[in-house]
């Protein structure tokens, strides 16, 4: 007989009168702080990220302006509505509207199913629990094992993708140091876009699905010293996960604002070239 | 004796100011908060101050403690609503000018006042596959044969350092919202448990089925509220929930493993047997020493 059956005969038995009083929490400190904040700032990333998917222009700073820049939100450009110079070819000829769209649903999909973003948004918009010891605003509950939230486990295909869109956006900041007319040079969009790329990565090595993949499956790590090492190197990363979270959605909003400033004249792109 | 260990507390109440605790007193019949107003020395705990309110003015107040370190896992409250222990939790940490409110443990039974009936916990443990060393080789058998590596030890050593507080389980909004999913959820503590057998090195159980179909793993959702609470400072959610989630990934919701599977005709039970079968450095030479199979999960009181 395995261990395994042995554990299946012992039924847990409810019962008993729970003490202490009926209330929702006896927490006497600022709870809602956390809770007010998230849900604060992923209103606004989305409801900017919404309005700058769907606007369709102002996403690129090109040779007329002797720079090559492009919105993380719009690279990369694919469809045939892309602003010439934007797009290394129109492989997707059938698309419409806004490219944006055919690009935001990985990022979104890697930062919906992430193990920071779900404690998030479970505590601050579901409200389970909206805090610790504070009551679930619930009746019942079946957290991430039924249908849809299952769907919660793919977020290591969400992570592959991520890193295909980290790659791209490194390229597009490597791409930035170009001037065109001018030759290469050095300007704040393309601090901006290197800044982006960089936060990006960090994001997605600090996730713990990457963590998991690269050594924390691992049954033994002295018959592995390779892959311990390369999660012994991610661990600490892991551990600002939540900060690198935050951050790299921040700047992507802000090097979108900043392209798009720069797109519309409103603002110059200040820099040098070699 | 007793009678010194009264005096002791009035007299070293005589320095410091007054404070208001509102204690929960009453039983499974009912009860409510009565407030006490005693002095609190600098320097003291929330124990120290339950210990001289029964010195001096509730001595039928029920209060479970034992080391009175951190260490033992028995005085675990709610402390102005957080779940915390009263040996750990500083007076000077908590606001002052109000009643310092002392509740039990939400998620357990009450006995008295203060005193949970934590044995669900217990039983939950027996549902935790104990561990399972695979057979050992012939060199292992000899004195010192089998050594695990450090690095080995450190990963399953974090979770050891959990003394069965409870906290992780009352603070947990999946039973503590939820009493109906008590059956069906094994709860942080246990999720460390099983984790810390997961990633021994000798163990040989898979586990991920078990986490995932009776254990209630897929119903955390990472909240990390026991993290939080956690007196030994354990990662509960980072180290040992999201690495265990993983790994039920790779053996359920994984689609490209699971086409492995089809393509290579490998059903899911000749994949755990193979991943076992792997962990085995050499040769069987004995069958598994039943006296170190099946050791019964420590519980602490």
């Amino acid at each position: 007989m395995t261990t395994l059956e042995d554990a299946k005969v012992t039924p847990v038995v409810l019962g008993g009168v729970r003490g202490g009083p009926s209330v929702p929490t006896l927490r006497k400190d600022r709870w809602w702080i956390q809770p007010v904040f998230t849900v604060s700032v992923l209103a606004a990333f989305v409801a900017y990220a919404t309005w700058a998917a769907f606007v369709n222009n102002n996403y690129f700073v090109g040779a007329a302006q002797h720079r090559d820049l492009i919105s993380p939100f719009y690279s990369p450009c694919l469809t045939a509505t892309c602003v010439p110079g934007s797009h290394p070819g129109s492989i997707i000829t059938w698309w419409t509207i806004s490219p944006a769209l055919l690009i935001l649903i990985f990022p979104l999909g890697f930062r919906l199913t992430c193990y920071y973003y779900r404690k998030a948004y479970y505590r601050s918009f579901w409200w389970a629990p909206p805090a610790c010891a504070v009551s679930d605003a619930h009746g019942s509950y079946s957290g991430e094992s039924k249908f849809p939230l299952f769907f919660q486990n793919i977020h290591r295909y969400f992570f592959y993708a991520g890193l295909v869109f980290n790659t791209i956006l490194t390229i597009d900041a490597i791409v930035a140091f170009r001037q065109p007319g001018d030759g290469l040079g050095f300007s704040v969009g393309t601090a901006v876009l290197l800044i982006n790329a960089t936060l990006l990565w960090l994001y997605s090595l600090s996730c713990h699905a990457c963590r998991h993949l690269c050594g924390g499956g691992v049954k033994q790590f002295s018959a592995a010293p390779i892959r311990h090492r390369i999660w012994k190197t991610l661990t600490p990363l892991n551990a600002k996960h939540m900060v690198f979270a935050w951050m790299s959605l921040v700047f992507v909003a802000l090097t979108d604002v900043y392209v798009r400033l720069v797109a519309s004249g409103a603002i110059h792109d200040y820099g040098f070239h070699f | 004796m007793a009678d010194e260990i009264v005096r002791q507390y009035v007299d070293s109440a005589s320095t410091t100011g007054n404070v208001t605790m509102s204690v929960w007193r009453g039983d499974a019949g009912g009860g409510g908060f009565v407030e006490y107003e005693l002095e609190a020395k600098e320097g003291e705990v929330v124990l120290d101050v339950i210990h001289r309110m029964q010195a001096t003015q509730a001595p039928d107040l029920a209060c479970r403690w034992n080391c009175k370190a951190g260490k033992c896992g028995s005085c675990s409250a709610e402390i102005n609503g957080k779940p915390a222990l009263m040996c750990m939790t500083r007076m000077e940490t908590l606001p002052t000018g109000e009643p310092i409110t002392v509740a039990p443990l939400k998620t357990f039974p009450i006995i008295r006042d203060l005193v949970t009936d934590v044995s669900y916990n217990y039983e939950v443990a027996k549902r935790i596959p104990s561990f399972n060393p695979r057979p050992k080789t012939n060199d292992e058998l000899k004195a010192g044969g089998y050594r695990m590596a450090q690095i080995d030890v450190e990963r399953s050593q974090e979770f050891r350092k959990c003394i069965e507080c409870f906290l992780c389980q009352d603070v947990c909004h999946v039973i503590r919202d939820h009493e109906e999913n008590k059956t069906t959820f094994a709860g942080p503590r246990f999720f460390a448990r099983s984790a810390e057998l997961e990633m021994h090195p000798l163990d040989v159980t898979d586990r991920r089925a078990i986490l995932r179909e009776e254990q209630g793993l897929g119903m955390c959702n990472i909240t990390k509220c026991c993290t939080e609470v956690c007196p030994e400072h354990i990662k509960i959610t980072d180290n040992a929930i999201i690495p265990l989630k993983e790994r039920v990934v790779d053996a359920s919701y994984d689609p490209v493993a699971w086409l492995g599977r089809k393509i290579l005709r490998r059903t899911k039970a000749s994949a755990t047997e193979a991943r076992a079968t792997s962990l085995v450095s050499g040769p069987p030479a004995v069958q598994p020493d039943t006296a170190v199979r099946g050791i019964p999960t420590a519980v602490a009181e």
